[in-house]
Protein backbone atom coordinates (compact mmCIF):
# COMPACT_ATOMS: atom_id res chain seq x y z
CA UNK A 1 0.00 0.00 0.00
CA UNK A 2 0.99 3.82 -0.58
CA UNK A 3 0.95 6.34 2.43
CA UNK A 4 1.31 10.11 1.47
CA UNK A 5 2.98 12.36 3.98
CA UNK A 6 3.19 16.05 3.78
CA UNK A 7 6.20 17.66 3.31
CA UNK A 8 7.80 18.11 6.35
CA UNK A 9 7.48 14.36 7.46
CA UNK A 10 8.78 13.17 3.99
CA UNK A 11 11.89 15.47 4.81
CA UNK A 12 12.19 14.00 8.45
CA UNK A 13 12.01 10.65 6.90
CA UNK A 14 14.87 11.21 4.42
CA UNK A 15 12.13 10.00 1.83
CA UNK A 16 10.84 11.65 -1.64
CA UNK A 17 7.37 10.55 -2.90
CA UNK A 18 4.92 7.93 -1.33
CA UNK A 19 5.85 5.93 1.34
CA UNK A 20 5.68 2.36 0.32
CA UNK A 21 4.74 -0.31 3.00
CA UNK A 22 3.32 -3.94 3.29
CA UNK A 23 0.62 -3.91 5.56
CA UNK A 24 -0.93 -7.43 6.09
CA UNK A 25 -4.74 -7.84 6.18
CA UNK A 26 -7.09 -6.11 7.85
CA UNK A 27 -5.23 -2.66 6.90
CA UNK A 28 -6.50 -0.66 9.66
CA UNK A 29 -5.36 3.11 10.59
CA UNK A 30 -3.73 1.66 13.43
CA UNK A 31 -1.51 -0.90 11.74
CA UNK A 32 -0.27 1.23 8.86
CA UNK A 33 0.78 3.69 11.06
CA UNK A 34 2.23 0.66 13.02
CA UNK A 35 3.88 -0.15 10.25
CA UNK A 36 5.14 2.76 8.90
CA UNK A 37 6.88 3.85 12.13
CA UNK A 38 8.27 0.68 12.12
CA UNK A 39 10.30 1.68 8.92
CA UNK A 40 10.33 4.87 10.01
CA UNK A 41 10.97 5.26 13.77
CA UNK A 42 12.14 8.74 13.19
CA UNK A 43 8.26 9.90 12.36
CA UNK A 44 6.98 8.28 15.99
CA UNK A 45 5.49 11.07 18.10
CA UNK A 46 4.82 13.27 14.85
CA UNK A 47 1.55 11.54 13.53
CA UNK A 48 0.12 10.00 16.87
CA UNK A 49 1.46 10.91 20.51
CA UNK A 50 3.29 8.60 22.01
CA UNK A 51 1.34 8.47 24.90
CA UNK A 52 -2.20 8.09 23.92
CA UNK A 53 -1.71 7.33 20.16
CA UNK A 54 -3.96 9.73 19.56
CA UNK A 55 -4.20 11.69 16.16
CA UNK A 56 -2.02 14.97 16.64
CA UNK A 57 -4.63 18.04 16.10
CA UNK A 58 -3.62 19.58 13.11
CA UNK A 59 -2.95 16.06 11.13
CA UNK A 60 -6.24 15.04 8.73
CA UNK A 61 -6.28 11.57 7.72
CA UNK A 62 -8.04 11.18 3.85
CA UNK A 63 -8.47 7.60 2.10
CA UNK A 64 -10.38 8.04 -1.42
CA UNK A 65 -11.32 11.21 -1.08
CA UNK A 66 -13.09 10.93 2.50
CA UNK A 67 -12.13 12.25 5.60
CA UNK A 68 -11.22 9.39 7.73
CA UNK A 69 -9.71 11.95 10.58
CA UNK A 70 -12.12 10.84 13.39
CA UNK A 71 -12.51 7.17 12.40
CA UNK A 72 -11.91 4.60 14.56
CA UNK A 73 -8.25 3.39 14.28
CA UNK A 74 -9.62 0.10 13.99
CA UNK A 75 -11.63 0.44 11.04
CA UNK A 76 -10.76 -1.32 7.83
CA UNK A 77 -9.39 1.07 5.22
CA UNK A 78 -11.12 0.90 1.63
CA UNK A 79 -10.19 -2.21 -0.74
CA UNK A 80 -8.28 0.38 -3.49
CA UNK A 81 -6.26 2.20 -0.19
CA UNK A 82 -5.45 -1.54 0.88
CA UNK A 83 -4.38 -2.74 -2.62
CA UNK A 84 -2.16 0.07 -3.23
CA UNK A 85 -4.21 1.80 -6.31
CA UNK A 86 -5.06 4.90 -3.80
CA UNK A 87 -2.53 6.65 -1.07
CA UNK A 88 -3.55 7.08 2.74
CA UNK A 89 -3.34 10.56 3.02
CA UNK A 90 -1.85 12.01 5.77
CA UNK A 91 -2.15 16.25 5.57
CA UNK A 92 -0.96 18.88 7.94
CA UNK A 93 -4.74 20.84 8.67
CA UNK A 94 -4.15 24.54 7.71
CA UNK A 95 -4.01 26.79 10.39
CA UNK A 96 -1.03 29.05 9.69
CA UNK A 97 2.58 28.57 8.53
CA UNK B 1 44.19 29.40 16.27
CA UNK B 2 41.04 30.48 17.81
CA UNK B 3 37.43 30.14 16.24
CA UNK B 4 33.91 31.04 17.19
CA UNK B 5 30.61 28.88 16.15
CA UNK B 6 27.34 31.04 16.76
CA UNK B 7 24.06 28.58 17.05
CA UNK B 8 20.97 30.26 16.24
CA UNK B 9 17.72 28.87 15.90
CA UNK B 10 15.05 30.46 13.79
CA UNK B 11 11.29 30.44 13.45
CA UNK B 12 11.79 28.25 10.26
CA UNK B 13 15.58 26.74 11.02
CA UNK B 14 18.58 26.41 12.09
CA UNK B 15 21.85 28.04 11.25
CA UNK B 16 25.44 27.81 12.28
CA UNK B 17 27.76 30.85 12.09
CA UNK B 18 31.35 30.61 11.95
CA UNK B 19 34.54 32.60 11.63
CA UNK B 20 37.76 32.51 13.24
CA UNK B 21 38.97 35.16 15.92
CA UNK B 22 39.10 38.36 13.90
CA UNK B 23 35.30 37.66 14.00
CA UNK B 24 35.13 39.72 10.53
CA UNK B 25 34.37 37.48 8.39
CA UNK B 26 31.85 34.79 8.45
CA UNK B 27 30.41 31.38 6.93
CA UNK B 28 27.08 30.40 6.84
CA UNK B 29 25.30 27.23 7.19
CA UNK B 30 21.91 26.46 7.15
CA UNK B 31 19.26 25.79 7.08
CA UNK B 32 19.21 23.07 9.13
CA UNK B 33 15.47 21.41 10.14
CA UNK B 34 13.98 23.60 7.47
CA UNK B 35 10.28 25.38 8.26
CA UNK B 36 10.73 23.55 11.95
CA UNK B 37 11.04 25.86 14.63
CA UNK B 38 14.07 25.49 16.52
CA UNK B 39 13.38 27.22 19.83
CA UNK B 40 17.03 26.48 21.39
CA UNK B 41 20.59 25.07 20.21
CA UNK B 42 23.47 24.76 22.46
CA UNK B 43 26.50 22.84 22.44
CA UNK B 44 28.73 21.13 25.19
CA UNK B 45 31.55 22.31 26.83
CA UNK B 46 32.88 19.14 27.28
CA UNK B 47 32.79 18.03 23.95
CA UNK B 48 32.78 21.11 20.97
CA UNK B 49 31.16 18.94 18.44
CA UNK B 50 28.40 18.23 20.68
CA UNK B 51 25.54 20.02 19.84
CA UNK B 52 21.51 19.31 20.88
CA UNK B 53 18.93 21.41 19.12
CA UNK B 54 15.05 21.55 20.11
CA UNK B 55 12.87 20.94 17.01
CA UNK B 56 9.25 21.74 16.87
CA UNK B 57 6.16 22.14 15.50
CA UNK B 58 2.58 22.69 16.12
CA UNK B 59 1.77 20.32 13.59
CA UNK B 60 4.23 17.42 14.80
CA UNK B 61 5.27 18.04 18.22
CA UNK B 62 8.56 17.91 19.55
CA UNK B 63 11.82 16.43 18.47
CA UNK B 64 15.14 16.51 19.19
CA UNK B 65 18.34 16.56 17.21
CA UNK B 66 21.95 16.17 18.12
CA UNK B 67 25.33 17.04 16.50
CA UNK B 68 28.34 14.95 16.81
CA UNK B 69 30.41 17.09 13.95
CA UNK B 70 29.85 20.59 15.39
CA UNK B 71 26.54 21.16 13.66
CA UNK B 72 28.06 19.81 9.84
CA UNK B 73 25.40 16.77 9.85
CA UNK B 74 22.31 15.64 12.57
CA UNK B 75 20.47 13.22 13.35
CA UNK B 76 17.82 12.04 16.09
CA UNK B 77 19.40 10.58 18.84
CA UNK B 78 18.54 6.82 19.18
CA UNK B 79 18.16 6.59 16.04
CA UNK B 80 19.75 5.05 13.03
CA UNK B 81 22.17 7.77 11.47
CA UNK B 82 21.55 6.41 7.82
CA UNK B 83 18.89 7.32 5.40
CA UNK B 84 16.51 4.44 5.52
CA UNK B 85 16.49 2.54 8.94
CA UNK B 86 16.04 -1.24 9.07
CA UNK B 87 13.05 -3.06 9.38
CA UNK B 88 12.06 -4.21 12.39
CA UNK B 89 10.89 -2.94 15.82
CA UNK B 90 12.26 0.76 16.85
CA UNK B 91 15.03 0.05 19.46
CA UNK B 92 13.72 2.81 21.22
CA UNK B 93 10.87 6.01 21.78
CA UNK B 94 13.01 8.65 20.90
CA UNK B 95 12.86 12.36 22.08
CA UNK B 96 9.69 11.64 24.40
CA UNK B 97 9.18 13.74 27.09
CA UNK B 98 6.33 11.99 30.20
CA UNK B 99 6.13 13.80 32.68
CA UNK B 100 6.82 11.59 35.57
CA UNK B 101 3.15 11.41 37.26
CA UNK B 102 4.04 7.91 39.10
CA UNK B 103 6.60 10.67 41.53
CA UNK B 104 4.55 13.60 41.33
CA UNK B 105 0.91 13.28 40.28
CA UNK B 106 -0.10 15.64 37.52
CA UNK B 107 -1.34 18.89 38.76
CA UNK B 108 -3.28 21.89 37.57
CA UNK B 109 -1.48 25.07 36.65
CA UNK B 110 -3.09 28.67 36.44
CA UNK B 111 -4.47 29.52 32.98
CA UNK B 112 -4.83 33.49 31.67
CA UNK B 113 -8.30 33.81 32.74
CA UNK B 114 -7.39 32.41 36.76
CA UNK B 115 -9.26 29.03 36.15
CA UNK B 116 -7.25 26.40 36.46
CA UNK B 117 -5.67 24.18 33.70
CA UNK B 118 -4.33 20.92 33.16
CA UNK B 119 -0.58 20.27 32.42
CA UNK B 120 0.39 19.46 28.78
CA UNK B 121 3.52 18.99 27.22
CA UNK B 122 4.00 21.40 24.31
CA UNK B 123 7.90 21.89 23.23
CA UNK B 124 11.02 21.99 24.54
CA UNK B 125 12.15 25.95 25.33
CA UNK B 126 16.00 25.51 26.42
CA UNK B 127 18.65 22.71 26.13
CA UNK B 128 21.41 23.06 29.00
CA UNK B 129 24.40 20.55 28.58
CA UNK B 130 26.47 19.38 31.22
CA UNK B 131 29.63 21.38 31.84
CA UNK B 132 31.25 18.20 32.31
CA UNK B 133 29.79 15.25 30.22
CA UNK B 134 28.63 15.41 26.73
CA UNK B 135 26.27 12.76 26.98
CA UNK B 136 24.26 14.67 30.06
CA UNK B 137 21.81 17.49 29.20
CA UNK B 138 18.85 19.17 30.70
CA UNK B 139 15.72 20.23 29.22
CA UNK B 140 13.65 23.09 30.11
CA UNK B 141 9.82 22.38 28.64
CA UNK B 142 6.34 23.77 28.43
CA UNK B 143 4.29 23.24 30.67
CA UNK B 144 7.11 23.78 33.01
CA UNK B 145 9.44 21.38 33.75
CA UNK B 146 12.71 19.91 34.17
CA UNK B 147 14.09 17.01 32.11
CA UNK B 148 17.27 15.45 31.96
CA UNK B 149 19.19 12.90 29.52
CA UNK B 150 22.13 11.06 30.70
CA UNK B 151 22.41 9.27 27.55
CA UNK B 152 23.17 11.76 24.55
CA UNK B 153 19.26 12.97 24.23
CA UNK B 154 18.09 9.25 23.50
CA UNK B 155 15.74 9.09 26.40
CA UNK B 156 14.11 12.00 28.74
CA UNK B 157 13.91 12.15 32.46
CA UNK B 158 11.52 14.40 34.10
CA UNK B 159 13.28 15.73 37.60
CA UNK B 160 9.54 16.01 39.46
CA UNK B 161 10.82 17.58 42.29
CA UNK B 162 10.37 21.03 40.59
CA UNK B 163 6.98 20.55 38.52
CA UNK B 164 5.65 18.91 42.10
CA UNK B 165 7.02 21.50 44.30
CA UNK B 166 3.55 22.23 45.35
CA UNK B 167 3.04 25.91 44.46
CA UNK B 168 2.20 24.68 40.14
CA UNK B 169 -1.63 25.47 40.91
CA UNK B 170 0.02 29.36 40.98
CA UNK B 171 2.38 29.19 38.02
CA UNK B 172 0.51 31.10 34.54
CA UNK B 173 1.76 30.93 31.19
CA UNK B 174 3.46 34.12 30.02
CA UNK B 175 2.38 35.49 26.76
CA UNK B 176 4.42 33.07 24.90
CA UNK B 177 3.25 29.58 26.98
CA UNK B 178 4.35 28.52 30.60
CA UNK B 179 7.80 27.51 29.59
CA UNK B 180 10.99 26.72 31.78
CA UNK B 181 13.53 28.34 29.35
CA UNK B 182 16.51 29.14 32.20
CA UNK B 183 18.83 26.58 33.28
CA UNK B 184 22.10 27.59 34.50
CA UNK B 185 24.47 25.02 35.74
CA UNK B 186 26.75 25.84 38.94
CA UNK B 187 30.29 25.25 37.35
CA UNK B 188 31.73 25.40 41.15
CA UNK B 189 29.04 23.34 42.44
CA UNK B 190 27.21 20.37 40.59
CA UNK B 191 24.61 20.24 42.86
CA UNK B 192 23.12 23.52 42.50
CA UNK B 193 21.02 24.40 39.86
CA UNK B 194 18.69 27.90 38.85
CA UNK B 195 15.90 27.73 36.44
CA UNK B 196 13.06 30.20 35.37
CA UNK B 197 9.92 29.68 34.37
CA UNK B 198 7.14 32.77 32.83
CA UNK B 199 5.23 33.03 34.97
CA UNK B 200 6.38 31.30 38.06
CA UNK B 201 9.72 33.10 38.68
CA UNK B 202 13.28 31.48 39.82
CA UNK B 203 13.72 28.19 41.70
CA UNK B 204 17.44 27.05 42.67
CA UNK B 205 18.00 23.15 43.43
CA UNK B 206 20.99 22.86 46.17
CA UNK B 207 20.91 18.75 45.52
CA UNK B 208 21.26 18.27 42.13
CA UNK B 209 17.57 18.53 41.42
CA UNK B 210 15.40 16.63 44.06
CA UNK B 211 14.34 19.57 45.89
CA UNK B 212 13.76 22.88 44.88
CA UNK B 213 13.26 26.65 46.70
CA UNK B 214 11.57 29.31 44.72
CA UNK B 215 14.08 32.45 45.27
CA UNK B 216 12.45 35.41 44.49
CA UNK B 217 12.19 37.60 47.29
CA UNK B 218 12.33 41.38 46.42
CA UNK B 219 10.58 41.31 42.66
CA UNK B 220 7.80 43.30 42.43
CA UNK B 221 5.23 42.78 39.48
CA UNK B 222 2.35 44.98 39.19
CA UNK B 223 -0.01 42.25 38.08
CA UNK B 224 0.41 40.44 41.25
CA UNK B 225 -1.57 42.14 44.11
CA UNK B 226 0.59 40.83 46.52
CA UNK B 227 3.63 42.51 46.82
CA UNK B 228 5.64 39.95 48.69
CA UNK B 229 3.98 37.07 46.44
CA UNK B 230 6.76 34.22 46.35
CA UNK B 231 4.80 32.69 43.05
CA UNK B 232 3.90 34.08 39.92
CA UNK B 233 6.71 36.51 38.80
CA UNK B 234 7.51 36.89 35.14
CA UNK B 235 10.71 36.30 34.70
CA UNK B 236 12.48 36.37 31.11
CA UNK B 237 15.76 35.47 31.87
CA UNK B 238 18.76 35.19 34.27
CA UNK B 239 22.52 34.73 33.60
CA UNK B 240 25.72 34.69 35.94
CA UNK B 241 29.73 35.02 35.60
CA UNK B 242 30.78 31.53 35.67
CA UNK B 243 33.52 32.45 38.49
CA UNK B 244 31.18 34.47 40.59
CA UNK B 245 27.90 31.49 40.54
CA UNK B 246 26.08 33.63 43.64
CA UNK B 247 25.74 36.60 41.59
CA UNK B 248 22.56 36.35 39.58
CA UNK B 249 21.31 38.84 37.03
CA UNK B 250 17.65 39.24 35.84
CA UNK B 251 15.67 40.65 33.43
CA UNK B 252 12.17 40.34 34.61
CA UNK B 253 9.20 41.59 32.75
CA UNK B 254 10.01 44.54 33.87
CA UNK B 255 12.68 45.63 35.97
CA UNK B 256 16.33 44.14 35.64
CA UNK B 257 17.02 42.30 38.89
CA UNK B 258 20.71 41.51 41.21
CA UNK B 259 21.31 39.28 43.63
CA UNK B 260 24.41 38.43 45.14
CA UNK B 261 23.52 35.73 47.39
CA UNK B 262 22.13 33.00 45.28
CA UNK B 263 18.81 34.14 44.48
CA UNK B 264 18.18 34.46 47.84
CA UNK B 265 17.08 38.47 47.89
CA UNK B 266 16.84 40.64 44.86
CA UNK B 267 17.38 44.58 44.28
CA UNK B 268 16.60 46.68 40.93
CA UNK B 269 19.47 47.67 39.03
CA UNK B 270 17.01 48.98 36.29
CA UNK B 271 19.01 52.45 37.21
CA UNK B 272 18.84 55.02 33.77
CA UNK B 273 17.71 52.50 31.64
CA UNK B 274 15.64 54.50 28.91
CA UNK B 275 13.10 51.47 29.88
CA UNK B 276 13.86 48.36 32.06
CA UNK B 277 11.48 46.35 30.17
CA UNK B 278 12.87 43.50 27.80
CA UNK B 279 13.95 39.79 27.18
CA UNK B 280 17.72 39.17 27.28
CA UNK B 281 20.33 39.75 29.57
CA UNK B 282 24.11 38.37 29.96
CA UNK B 283 27.51 39.40 31.48
CA UNK B 284 30.99 39.60 30.21
CA UNK B 285 32.63 36.46 29.82
CA UNK B 286 35.71 38.26 32.06
CA UNK B 287 34.52 41.18 33.94
CA UNK B 288 31.38 40.52 36.31
CA UNK B 289 30.46 43.08 36.72
CA UNK B 290 29.81 44.41 32.91
CA UNK B 291 26.30 43.36 31.59
CA UNK B 292 24.08 43.28 28.84
CA UNK B 293 20.44 44.32 28.35
CA UNK B 294 18.44 45.56 25.15
CA UNK B 295 15.63 47.30 26.39
CA UNK B 296 12.48 47.04 24.87
CA UNK B 297 10.28 49.87 24.69
CA UNK B 298 6.93 47.77 26.78
CA UNK B 299 4.64 45.20 27.27
CA UNK B 300 2.33 46.42 24.78
CA UNK B 301 5.33 47.33 21.93
CA UNK B 302 7.75 44.91 22.01
CA UNK B 303 10.38 46.77 20.06
CA UNK B 304 13.05 49.49 20.72
CA UNK B 305 12.08 53.24 21.98
CA UNK B 306 11.84 55.32 19.00
CA UNK B 307 12.71 52.92 16.59
CA UNK B 308 16.39 52.76 17.79
CA UNK B 309 18.29 49.56 18.38
CA UNK B 310 20.30 50.06 21.17
CA UNK B 311 22.34 47.31 23.47
CA UNK B 312 22.95 48.76 26.80
CA UNK B 313 25.36 47.92 28.81
CA UNK B 314 26.88 48.38 32.78
CA UNK B 315 30.06 47.72 34.04
CA UNK B 316 29.00 48.33 37.59
CA UNK B 317 27.07 45.33 38.33
CA UNK B 318 23.82 47.47 37.12
CA UNK B 319 22.18 51.24 37.89
CA UNK B 320 24.50 53.19 35.78
CA UNK B 321 23.84 51.79 31.91
CA UNK B 322 25.34 53.16 29.05
CA UNK B 323 23.71 53.24 25.24
CA UNK B 324 25.53 51.22 22.83
CA UNK B 325 24.62 51.94 19.41
CA UNK B 326 28.12 51.54 16.72
CA UNK B 327 27.06 49.51 14.06
CA UNK B 328 23.06 49.47 15.13
CA UNK B 329 20.09 50.81 13.13
CA UNK B 330 19.55 54.26 14.13
CA UNK B 331 16.07 54.58 12.82
CA UNK B 332 13.23 52.24 11.59
CA UNK B 333 14.07 49.41 13.44
CA UNK B 334 10.70 47.77 15.27
CA UNK B 335 12.10 44.09 15.89
CA UNK B 336 12.77 42.50 18.86
CA UNK B 337 15.37 40.02 21.11
CA UNK B 338 14.16 37.44 22.92
CA UNK B 339 15.25 35.85 26.17
CA UNK B 340 17.24 33.31 24.55
CA UNK B 341 18.83 35.26 21.71
CA UNK B 342 21.88 36.87 23.47
CA UNK B 343 25.15 35.27 24.04
CA UNK B 344 28.58 36.10 24.78
CA UNK B 345 31.80 34.31 23.49
CA UNK B 346 35.00 33.77 25.65
CA UNK B 347 37.93 35.09 23.62
CA UNK B 348 40.28 37.85 25.33
CA UNK B 349 38.30 40.67 23.42
CA UNK B 350 34.86 39.06 24.89
CA UNK B 351 32.48 38.83 21.48
CA UNK B 352 28.79 39.85 22.07
CA UNK B 353 25.92 38.63 19.96
CA UNK B 354 22.33 38.63 19.36
CA UNK B 355 19.18 37.71 17.26
CA UNK B 356 15.94 40.14 16.36
CA UNK B 357 12.69 38.98 15.55
CA UNK B 358 13.38 40.76 12.39
CA UNK B 359 16.15 38.11 11.28
CA UNK B 360 19.09 39.94 12.25
CA UNK B 361 21.94 38.56 14.07
CA UNK B 362 24.81 41.05 15.09
CA UNK B 363 27.89 40.68 16.03
CA UNK B 364 30.30 42.86 18.91
CA UNK B 365 34.42 41.78 18.61
CA UNK B 366 34.73 43.96 21.71
CA UNK B 367 32.73 44.24 24.31
CA UNK B 368 29.97 46.15 22.53
CA UNK B 369 31.83 48.97 21.63
CA UNK B 370 31.45 48.13 17.90
CA UNK B 371 28.65 45.87 16.02
CA UNK B 372 28.46 44.57 12.52
CA UNK B 373 25.66 42.10 11.32
CA UNK B 374 26.55 38.81 10.48
CA UNK B 375 23.56 38.21 8.65
CA UNK B 376 21.25 40.25 8.09
CA UNK B 377 17.55 38.35 6.37
CA UNK B 378 17.10 34.90 8.64
CA UNK B 379 13.55 33.94 10.11
CA UNK B 380 13.24 35.46 13.11
CA UNK B 381 15.55 34.68 15.75
CA UNK B 382 14.45 32.32 18.58
CA UNK B 383 17.66 31.82 20.31
CA UNK B 384 21.48 32.41 19.68
CA UNK B 385 24.16 30.68 21.45
CA UNK B 386 28.10 30.72 20.59
CA UNK B 387 30.63 28.40 20.93
CA UNK B 388 34.15 29.55 21.38
CA UNK B 389 37.50 27.03 20.38
CA UNK B 390 40.77 27.56 21.15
Amino acid sequence: MRVALPYHLRNLARIEGDVLLVVTAPVTLRAVLDALETHYPMLRGTIRDYGTGQRRAFLRFFACAEDWSLASPDAELPEAIAAGKEPLLILGAIAGG
Amino acid sequence: MSSVRVLVGTRKGAFVLTSDGKRKDWQVSGPFFAGWEIYHMKGSEADSNRIYASQTSGWFGQLIQRSDDGGKTWHQPGLPNEAIPPPGPPAALPNRFAYDTAAKPLTTHQWYDGTQHPWEFKRVWHLEPSLTDPDTVYGGVEDAALFRSTDGGENWQELPGLRGHGTGPQWQPGAGGMGLHTIILDATNPKRMYIAISAAGAFRTDDGGATWKPINKGLRSQYIPDPNAEIGHCVHHVAIHRARPDVLFMQKHWDVMRSDDAGEHWREVSGNLPTDFGFAIDVHAHEPETLYVVPIKSDSEHFPIEGKLRVYRSRTGGNEWEPLAKGLPEKDCYVNVLRDAMAVDTLDQCGVYFGTTGGQVYASADAGDNWMPIVRDLPAVLSVEVQTMN
